[in-house]
């Protein structure tokens, strides 16, 4: 295959970027999409050009570091898969790729296609966990959790932190990542306690963060790689405003 | 190469370090039986007073299971913590990509499980190269952890009563892995993460991401900092602390194709090596058997599948090398069978380590199918007809589609081609009973020590043992260091950091300035291929002289024609992964050196020197039943081996057979 | 006081907003839609329905007094309808500072992406609409107490009619993703009851469509005189 890439270039947040037109020759159709990305790297290295800043970690779609909006998509678009999953025989011979990197107030670019989703780490800090400490907790098996909320708790817990709900979203809103993690853990017993105070603040965080509201497109769901499902925001959006009535803090 | 023998009695206090022809490798393995050992270090060790636990700073590196488990548990009894990732988020560690499960010996299923039939489990897995009394203590802690998890929210799955569902796994006779669909390892770390990002929260634990450690600082012989680059700046940094964690995983990149995540590195534990930290029994390497095959020489990683696809499917290569027909189109008489064939009793479902050395035998014979040659069929159609594609796209389906997206190929039309890989490290930094490394203060946790495994790790123990070192057994034991050491007042000013930051500085510019003509990246293919072909699945004595003959060329070549583009004062993927990749080179001549000096083959590694009849694994208890702690000498090629004997007293050593 | 002023103050405070007030419009819109259609009882009893939410509540108090508080009901929450409307939309421009070279998009409808220029169009026309028939000084023939009369002389001009269709257009787009939004927002919906409301969006925009187009479409063709 050949393709023709306009990647957004940009050397660190300081300077302005812009797009780049590379042309690529014999990508083979087995290669993954970042898989095609580093070829075309180690061109622009021997040719002493500086290759595209890109981030990826695991390459089997589970750690949530890559990120790439392919053609408007965020992931490229194939359902329930990150850019390391997806593979070139998904696009066409000749076909032109423009790469951009997630744009959204809250996740500053950092290089080429990088950016900084610390973000979401500090709403997670702000209340997305169970406050309990190592020791002292009693037997497993003394909380029953009914299966249909442990699986659908897992459903919301699947969520990688990869920031493409953020990307995708009109407003560059991070409802569905917050709500997953609502939901995760309100779902379950043991984050029964917290509840209250957990939403007030993750949602403090979120709107802190410079994160857009939600107009209920479904972007986000739709190319979520673990396809979290947008009842997840119904639910956090709940549990606020029963935490606000009755006042928890 | 020289040794020195360091034999450890049991039975007796082996505290006293004058027992010791090298005092640095006393193993401190408490006395009495050995269910009470835990229970008295425990005991044994000096408690730092609460309001005294603020004034200790501790540093760790990793944001693992081991990792993010430690820090968040010494900054919730109150220690001060700063805690390094390479990642952007401590949520990204590549715990996160195992599948399977944790094991924990609940006997929730009343099934004859107990704390001593997963010790004994876990040292026979191990091939009986593993310390009994950590692994018995590690057996001992799995309950905790699994309480531990359920009070942090990890959605394990549950039954329809509520109550936490177990599978058996990795060929174990007992149901007693716990899982989260197939995504445990991410469940279990992300409770590790949310548990850190509420001390981060509480201002207990300083979180530095994207931030790689690029060595370690020892002043009068303690581990008291590392020097960091800030990944985005490049600024080189010192951090001082009074006790270093080091919790960066496993090393099988060195092999350049794993199933690591790309960032996966040794330069934490091998930069402590070159520091003085004894590195352990670096051969023990595992391959897992099911992964899927190599597409073409564009391949950045392997991923894994499920080794219980091989429940259902069967295995199979033509008979005839060379026989390119399509495979439907290969009558059953032209198919061989081969584990079915070899091992009649385990047939497709055989260890992991042999059947993958069985793959690798009919790919070596050209037998081998799909591109490359590097591959063998896992046909599901027998299995179909028998009990209907619906039932297998029932137990199945998620693979296959992972398969299907990543191959382009339908399993469900044609058989899957699979080939093994290389996943986990056993090998790593020698620790005592405490997990201090041979360099005071320096404690090593999770993959990157050698502790627990032996020569192969069972199934569903990996995610275990992190949490066991960070959540239950660290964060008693480095309370004793602190108390009982006398550390010097020191600030990062001081002359060790500033003579290390200075080498490191030249290291980055050094690398900056080749200007050659090869990328990173394929001299990092060619030392992978190497090490893979002469130190995998197989090893024997004339190729491992090979690659210890020519991995030195390749680094000499390396450090004269490597082309690094790029700033060091930016962020600069090429730069990190030169760093990571020339201490690869070291390592792998270590690991070659330690694969030739261990003439038996055990657990992961095999030597076509030693195997019975039927061409097993024969180990050689006699002579090598030790751990092999290799000491840095300033010079490669020449490191010291020093022993460390292992007894056991517990279990009875017997020799695995699989007919 | 102090708790509803910092739940505003969240972006899902102003959306809860948003979601109330959009019910209580919505609620408003159908009874209306009923309304109307009684013109087709002809002069005496559709101005006897006008005279009627004029004097409801008489005796008890005192003649408008329920239709005013039904207006500045309708008044407040239409203006938080709108204020909160643009505070978001402000925000969602805000937080993408710059945007993308390539738009795609996967899930999105016509309805979702026009909530908002929808919203602005449709208070266009309510400015309009209230000038044409409660205020009548954009009405040619306006007579005060008249309802037939200003209803019937309005929808013989087809360009009226044109704007009133496009209106009534604008409000089934606006509910189609509009009324489900509600549920979503205020954390009635789950994967159970999506659909339901789901359904209920679809109803509502086709229903209330069809509803209030009758009445101008009747006048004009000549079936309402």
């Amino acid at each position: 295959m050949n393709l023709t890439l306009q990647v957004w270039r940009q050397k660190n947040a300081a300077t302005p970027g812009k797009y780049v037109t590379y042309q690529l020759a014999d990508v083979s159709p087995d290669m993954s999409f970042l898989e095609m990305l580093d070829v075309l790297n180690q061109e622009l290295i021997l040719k002493g050009e500086e290759p595209i800043a890109f981030d990826h970690d695991c390459r089997e779609g589970i750690c949530g570091a890559c990120g790439v909006v392919i053609n408007g998509l965020a992931h490229g678009g194939q359902r329930g898969t990150t850019a390391c999953q997806l593979h070139m025989r998904h696009f066409k011979d000749g076909e032109t790729l423009t790469l951009e990197p997630w744009r959204a107030k809250a996740f500053p670019v950092i290089k080429d296609l990088i950016v900084d989703r610390s973000a979401l780490d500090r709403i997670i800090q702000a209340g997305g966990y169970v406050s309990v400490s190592a020791g002292g907790v009693p037997d497993a098996n003394t909380i029953a959790v009914p299966k249909e909320n442990a699986e659908k708790a897992m459903d919301a817990a699947a969520c990688i932190g990869c920031g493409a709900c953020v990307a995708a979203c009109p407003n560059a809103s991070a409802m569905l990542f917050t709500g997953a993690k609502i939901a995760h853990l309100g779902l379950l017993p043991q984050g029964q306690i917290e509840r209250g105070r957990r939403v007030i603040h993750m949602v403090e965080q979120m709107d802190e963060e410079g994160f857009g509201g939600c107009t209920n497109i479904g972007e986000c769901t739709a190319v979520c790689p673990k396809e979290i499902p947008l009842d997840v925001i119904a639910r956090m959006n709940r549990d606020l405003l029963v935490a606000k009535i009755t006042g928890a803090s | 190469m020289t040794t020195t023998d360091t034999t450890t009695t049991p039975g007796v206090d082996v505290r006293r370090p004058l027992e010791f022809t090298d005092a640095r490798l006393n193993a401190r393995i408490p006395t009495g039986p050995i269910e009470k050992k835990w229970e008295q270090r425990q005991f044994d060790v000096k408690l730092v007073n609460p309001t005294n636990k603020r004034r200790y700073h501790v540093i760790v590196v990793g944001s693992g299971l081991a990792g993010a488990s430690a820090s968040a548990t010494l900054a919730e009894l109150g220690y001060n913590v700063s805690c390094f990732c390479y990642q952007d988020s401590p949520r990204r560690a590549h715990s996160i990509a195992a599948q399977g499960g944790i094991n924990a010996a609940k006997n929730y299923r009343n099934d004859g499980d107990s704390i001593f039939r997963l010790f004994y489990d876990t040292v026979k897995g191990g091939d009986f190269r593993a310390r009994e009394a950590n692994v018995y203590r590690l057996a001992q802690v799995s309950n905790n952890i699994i309480d531990q998890c359920v009070a942090q929210g990890v959605p394990f799955a549950r039954e329809y009563s509520g109550l936490l569902d177990n599978r058996s796994f990795g060929g174990a006779q007992v149901s007693r892995t716990f899982y989260a669909r197939g995504q445990t390892g991410q469940q279990l770390l992300l409770g590790a993460y949310q548990a850190l990002s509420h001390q981060i929260e509480l201002g207990k634990v300083k979180m530095f991401p994207r931030t790689e450690m690029l060595d370690l600082v020892l002043i009068d012989g303690h581990a008291r900092g590392i020097v960091t680059r800030d990944m985005v700046t490049g600024k080189i940094e010192s951090h001082i602390g009074d006790a270093v964690v080091l919790a960066t995983g496993g090393y099988s990149n060195v092999f350049y194709l794993s199933t690591n995540a790309k960032g996966c590195n040794t330069s934490a534990i091998w930069r402590a090596h070159r520091r003085g930290a004894f590195f352990a029994n670096p051969c023990y390497t595992q391959i897992h058997p099911t992964c899927i095959p190599v597409s073409g020489d564009h391949q950045s990683k392997l991923t894994l599948m499920s080794e219980s696809l091989r429940n259902d499917g069967r295995v199979w290569v033509p008979k005839q090398a060379g026989d390119t027909r399509p495979p439907p189109q290969i009558p059953e008489e032209d198919r061989d069978y081969y584990l079915e064939r070899k091992y009649p009793s385990f047939g497709n479902l055989a260890p992991r380590d042999i059947s993958s050395r069985a793959a690798k035998e009919v790919c070596d014979n050209g037998r081998g199918v799909g591109p490359g040659g590097l591959g063998v069929y896992l046909d599901f159609t027998d299995a179909m007809q028998r009990l209907g594609e619906a039932a297998i796209r029932e137990r199945y389906g998620n693979l296959f589609d992972m398969y299907e997206r990543i191959t382009g190929e339908n399993p469900y039309a044609q058989p899957m081609r699979i080939y093994p890989a290389v996943h986990y490290t056993m090998g790593g930094l020698w620790v005592d009973y405490d997990l201090m490394s041979t360099i005071p203060g320096l404690f090593v946790i999770g993959e990157a020590n050698f502790s627990d495994h032996g020569a192969n790790r069972l199934g569903a123990s990996a995610l275990m043992q992190g949490l066991a070192d960070g959540y239950f057994i660290l964060p008693y034991t480095i309370g004793d260091y602190l108390v009982g050491s006398k550390l010097a007042k020191a600030d990062t000013s001081h002359a060790a950091f500033r003579e290390v930051e200075s080498e490191i500085q030249q290291r980055v510019e050094r690398l900056l300035s080749i200007n050659g003509t090869r990328t990173v990246d394929s001299f990092h293919r060619e030392l992978g291929k190497l090490v893979w072909d002469e130190c995998g699945m197989a090893r024997n004595d004339t190729g491992l002289r090979r690659a210890l003959a020519r991995i030195p060329e390749l680094r000499a070549e390396f450090w004269e024609n490597v082309k690094v583009p790029g700033e060091g004062n930016d962020l600069n993927q090429e730069l990190e992964k030169a760093g990571r990749v020339a201490d690869f080179f070291e390592l792998a001549e270590l690991m070659c050196l330690d694969a030739l000096h261990r003439t038996e083959s055990c657990g992961g590694h095999f030597r076509e020197e030693s195997q019975t009849e039927d061409g097993e694994a024969q180990r050689d208890d006699e002579k090598f039943s030790y751990v092999a702690a290799w000491e840095y000498t300033g010079k490669l090629e020449a490191p010291t081996l020093h022993r460390e004997h292992l007894t056991f007293e517990n279990v009875k050593l017997q020799q695995r057979s699989y007919k | 006081m102090a708790a509803a002023v910092a739940l505003y103050r969240s972006s899902i405070g102003k959306k809860a907003v948003m979601a109330i007030t959009g019910f209580i419009g919505y609620g408003y819109v159908i009874l209306h839609m009923i309304g109307n259609l009684k013109v087709f009882e002809g002069p005496e009893g559709f101005n006897h329905y006008a005279e009627f939410l004029r004097t409801v509540g008489e005796p008890a108090v005192p003649e408008r007094t329920l239709l005013w508080v039904v207006r500045i009901v309708l008044l407040v929450a239409v203006s938080a309808h709108v204020i909160s409307a643009i505070q978001l939309t402000r925000q969602g421009i805000e937080s993408r500072p710059q945007g993308y070279k390539v738009k795609r998009r996967l899930r999105a409808n016509f309805a979702s992406m026009t909530l908002r220029w929808g919203g602005v169009a449709l208070f266009l026309f309510l400015i309009y609409h209230l000038m044409h028939f409660t205020f009548g000084n954009a009405h040619p023939t306006f007579i005060q107490g008249d309802a037939y009369h200003n209803v019937v002389s309005a929808f013989t001009n087809p360009l009226t009619v044109g704007i009133y269709l496009l209106a009534v257009a604008a409000l089934g787009v606006h509910l189609y993703h509009g009324v489900w939004s509600i549920f979503q927002t205020i954390g009635l919906n789950d994967e159970r009851t999506d659909a339901l409301w789901r359904g209920l969006s679809v109803v509502s925009a086709i229903g209330l469509f069809v509803g209030f187009s009758i009445v101008p479409v009747a006048v004009l063709t000549g079936l309402v005189r």
